[in-house]
C-alpha cells in the first residue's frame, strides 16, 4: 500500500516539476526578447572605425572628434606639457594603469599614454571616468591638463586622474597612425 | 474592510440593489470617501490631496503634450519649441507640466517630513510608509526621464551622469549601463525608451497610490497626537473622528486653493525660475555645460553622491576591506541610494514607543536639525564641487545617516517622553472646548 502511494507521489511530483519547469522556461523565453530589445541595435553595434586627418593640429592645440557617440580628444602636446607629464612619479598617481589598449597591461607612465615615441600625440576618450561628462581641456584644472566641471576631477597633461572623484585615467581608444598625418580610431 | 467601525453603504432603491449585488462599486467608493478620520488633523495633513492633484495635473498635461512632441534626437528639441511657439496655449501647458513636477516634489517632501515628525511610519503603518517610499522612487525616476525629453544640454548631460551611476557598479556596471542606454552613449535609443517609460510610470504611480490609500484606510489615519482612534464601538469611534467627506475634503481643498495660488503665480509670472537656461540649448554630445546641476528636488541626494570622495576615511576603509571593489565612485552611488533606504527603514530603526514627535522633548530638536540638514544638502548640491562645500557636504551627509542609524534607535531608549493624551477626543477638547458644554442641544 505504502509502496503504491510512494509510486503515486513520485508520479505526481514528476508531473508537477515538469509542468512548473516548462512554465518557467516558457516565461523566461517570453521575457528575454523584451529585455534584449533594449541592448544596442544592429546599427549601433556596427562599430565602425573612423579616419581622422590631423594635419591641421598644431603643437599646443587639440581637436575633438565624435567616435561611438562620444568625443575623442586628439591633443598635440607642447614640450612643456611632455616634460611636466614625465616628471610625475608613479606613487603620485591614483590609477597606475595606462588604460591604453594599444599597450595592454602597461603602467601609467607618460610614455605609455601617448601614441608616438616623442610623446607629442595624446589621444583619449573625452569622457570623464567618474560619470561621463566631457572634461574641459587646454590646460584646465590644478594639473594643467583637463578638468571635469561636473564633479571636479582634475587630470594632468597626460590625462591621468590626479584629484577628485574619478577612479581612472582618461581611457585611450584603440588608435594608430596610418601615415604621418592620418589617425585611425577603432 | 477592517479598521475603524463606521456606517457602511446601504443600497436603497431597486436599481442600487441591482448594481450592488453584481458590482459593489458604489459601496466601495462610499466607504472610501466616508472613512472616519481623526478630527484633530492639522494643516500638515493637506498634502495628500495636493499630491493627488499633482498626479492628475501631470497625467492630463502630459497626455496633451505628447500630442505635439516628437521623441527623436533630431526633432525633440524643435518639437518642444513648436509646443512653446505654435501650439495653441502650448507654452502654458508645458509650463504647467514642468512646474507641476516641482509642486509635486514640494508636496511629497512636506508629506514625508510630516510622516517623519508625527511617526506616521510606525506600526501598524509600515506598509503605507514603504509603499509611499516606492511612490517617491517612481516619482524620481519619472521626473528624471521627463527632464531628458526636451533634449537640451541639461537633459543630455543629466542623463549621461545619472546613467553613469549604474556604470559605477563593479563588474556588471558597464553592460548594465549599455543596456539602459541602448548603446555606448546617450542617443536616440535612450530618448525613445525614456519617453516610453515616462509615459508608463505615472500610471504605475497611480496604482501604488491606490495601494497607499488602501493601506492607511485599513489602519486608519495617524494624527498629531499619535494616539489611535478608539474602536470599541461605532459610538466611541465617532467621538474621535469625523467622516472624510465633507469635513476633510473641504478643508483640504482650502489648503489646495492656497497652494495653487502660489503655483499659478509661479507658472504665470516666473515659469523658468526653477529651470536651467542651459536646457534651452540643444543637446551637444561634444560639450558639457560648465556647471551641471540637477533639478532642485534631486539636490540633497546629489550632494550626498558627491560628498564621498577618495580622501574620506570611510571610503578608504570600504575600499580596503573590499579589495578595491567599492571605490569612491561606487561608494557615492551606494550612499545616495542608502540615504533613501535608511529613510524607508525608519519604522524599524525608531525604537520609541511614543508615536508623535509632539511628546518627545529630545526628538523634536534632532528632527529640526534633520530638516535644516535637508535644506543644507539642497544648497550644497547646487554649489560647485570644491572647498569648503565638499567638507560641509560630508558633515551634512553624515548627519542624515546619523539621524536614522544612530539617533532614532538610541532616542527610544534614553528619552523620557511627555504625557500623552488618553484619547483624541481629550486632546481635541483641550484645544477647542467640549462641544456638548459649549453648544446647547438645539
Amino acid at each position: 500500500m505504502s509502496h503504491a502511494e510512494d509510486h503515486e507521489g513520485t508520479r505526481r511530483d514528476f508531473l508537477y516539476y515538469a509542468t512548473a519547469g516548462a512554465g518557467a522556461v516558457t516565461a523566461g523565453a517570453a521575457v528575454w526578447p523584451l529585455v534584449n530589445q533594449m541592448n544596442p541595435s544592429a546599427d549601433v553595434q556596427a562599430l565602425s572605425s573612423i579616419i581622422v586627418d590631423v594635419s591641421g593640429v598644431d603643437v599646443g592645440t587639440q581637436i575633438s572628434v565624435m567616435f561611438l557617440g562620444k568625443p575623442v580628444f586628439i591633443r598635440r602636446r607642447t614640450q612643456a606639457e611632455i616634460d611636466e607629464g614625465r616628471a610625475v612619479e608613479m606613487k603620485d598617481l591614483i590609477d597606475t594603469s595606462s588604460e591604453n589598449p594599444n599597450k595592454p597591461g602597461s603602467d601609467a607612465s607618460d610614455e605609455n599614454r601617448t601614441l608616438d615615441e616623442a610623446g607629442e600625440w595624446l589621444v583619449m576618450m573625452g569622457v570623464c571616468t567618474h560619470l561621463g561628462c566631457v572634461p574641459l581641456g587646454d590646460g584646465a584644472g590644478d594639473f594643467d591638463g583637463w578638468f571635469c566641471p561636473c564633479h571636479g576631477s582634475h587630470y594632468d597633461t597626460a590625462g591621468r586622474i590626479r584629484k577628485g572623484p574619478a577612479p581612472q585615467n582618461l581611457h585611450i581608444p584603440v588608435a594608430e597612425f596610418t601615415d604621418a598625418t592620418t589617425l585611425k580610431l577603432g | 474592510m477592517s479598521g475603524i467601525p463606521h456606517d457602511h453603504y446601504e443600497p436603497k432603491t431597486g436599481a442600487e440593489k441591482w448594481l450592488h449585488s453584481r458590482l459593489p462599486i458604489v459601496g466601495l467608493l462610499y466607504d472610501t470617501i466616508m472613512i472616519p478620520t481623526p478630527k484633530n488633523l492639522n494643516w500638515w495633513w493637506i498634502w495628500g490631496i495636493v499630491l493627488a492633484f499633482c498626479l492628475a495635473l501631470q497625467i492630463v498635461t502630459g497626455i496633451v503634450l505628447v500630442m505635439h512632441y516628437t521623441p527623436h534626437v533630431d526633432l525633440a528639441f524643435a518639437s518642444v519649441e513648436h509646443i512653446m511657439r505654435n501650439v495653441n496655449g502650448g507654452f502654458m501647458i508645458r509650463y504647467l507640466h514642468a512646474n507641476g513636477a516641482s509642486l509635486f516634489f514640494v508636496a511629497v517632501y512636506i508629506h514625508i517630513f510630516r510622516g517623519l515628525f508625527y511617526g506616521s511610519y510606525k506600526a501598524p503603518r509600515e506598509i503605507t510608509w514603504i509603499v509611499g517610499m516606492l511612490i517617491y522612487l517612481m516619482m524620481m525616476g519619472t521626473a528624471f526621464m521627463g527632464y531628458v525629453l526636451p533634449w537640451g544640454q541639461m537633459s543630455f548631460w543629466g542623463a549621461t551622469v545619472i546613467t553613469g551611476l549604474f556604470g559605477a557598479i563593479p563588474l556588471i556596471g558597464e553592460p548594465i549601463q549599455t543596456w539602459l542606454l541602448g548603446g555606448p552613449a546617450v542617443d536616440n535609443a535612450t530618448l525613445n525608451r525614456f519617453f516610453s517609460l515616462h509615459y508608463l510610470l505615472p500610471f504605475v504611480i497611480a496604482g501604488l497610490v491606490i495601494v497607499h490609500i488602501w493601506a492607511f484606510h485599513t489602519t486608519g489615519n495617524n494624527n498629531p497626537t499619535g494616539v489611535e482612534v478608539r474602536r470599541g464601538s461605532k459610538e466611541e469611534a465617532k467621538k474621535d473622528t469625523l467622516p472624510f467627506w465633507p469635513y476633510f475634503v473641504i478643508k483640504d481643498f482650502l489648503g489646495l486653493a492656497v497652494v495653487l495660488l502660489v503655483f499659478w503665480a509661479i507658472v504665470g509670472f516666473m515659469p523658468n525660475y526653477l529651470g536651467h537656461p542651459d536646457n534651452y540649448i540643444e543637446a551637444n554630445p561634444l560639450q558639457t555645460p560648465a556647471h551641471i546641476v540637477p533639478e532642485w528636488y534631486f539636490l540633497p541626494f546629489y550632494a550626498i553622491l558627491r560628498a564621498f570622495t577618495s580622501e574620506v576615511w570611510v571610503v578608504q576603509i570600504a575600499s580596503f576591506v573590499t579589495g578595491g571593489i567599492v571605490d569612491a565612485k561606487f561608494f557615492g552611488v551606494l550612499a545616495m541610494f542608502g540615504a533613501i533606504a535608511v529613510m524607508a527603514l525608519a519604522p524599524w530603526l525608531d525604537t520609541s514607543r511614543v508615536r508623535s514627535g509632539k511628546y518627545r522633548p529630545q526628538f523634536k530638536w534632532w528632527f529640526l536639525l534633520l530638516v535644516i540638514d535637508f535644506f543644507a544638502l539642497m544648497w550644497l548640491g547646487a554649489m560647485p564641487a570644491e572647498e569648503p562645500y565638499a567638507s560641509f557636504s560630508l558633515i551634512a551627509s553624515a548627519y542624515w545617516f546619523g539621524y536614522f542609524l544612530v539617533i532614532l534607535p538610541l532616542l527610544g531608549v534614553i528619552e523620557k517622553p511627555d504625557a500623552i493624551p488618553a484619547t483624541i477626543e481629550e486632546d481635541f477638547d483641550s484645544h477647542y472646548g467640549k462641544k456638548s458644554e459649549a453648544t446647547p442641544a438645539e
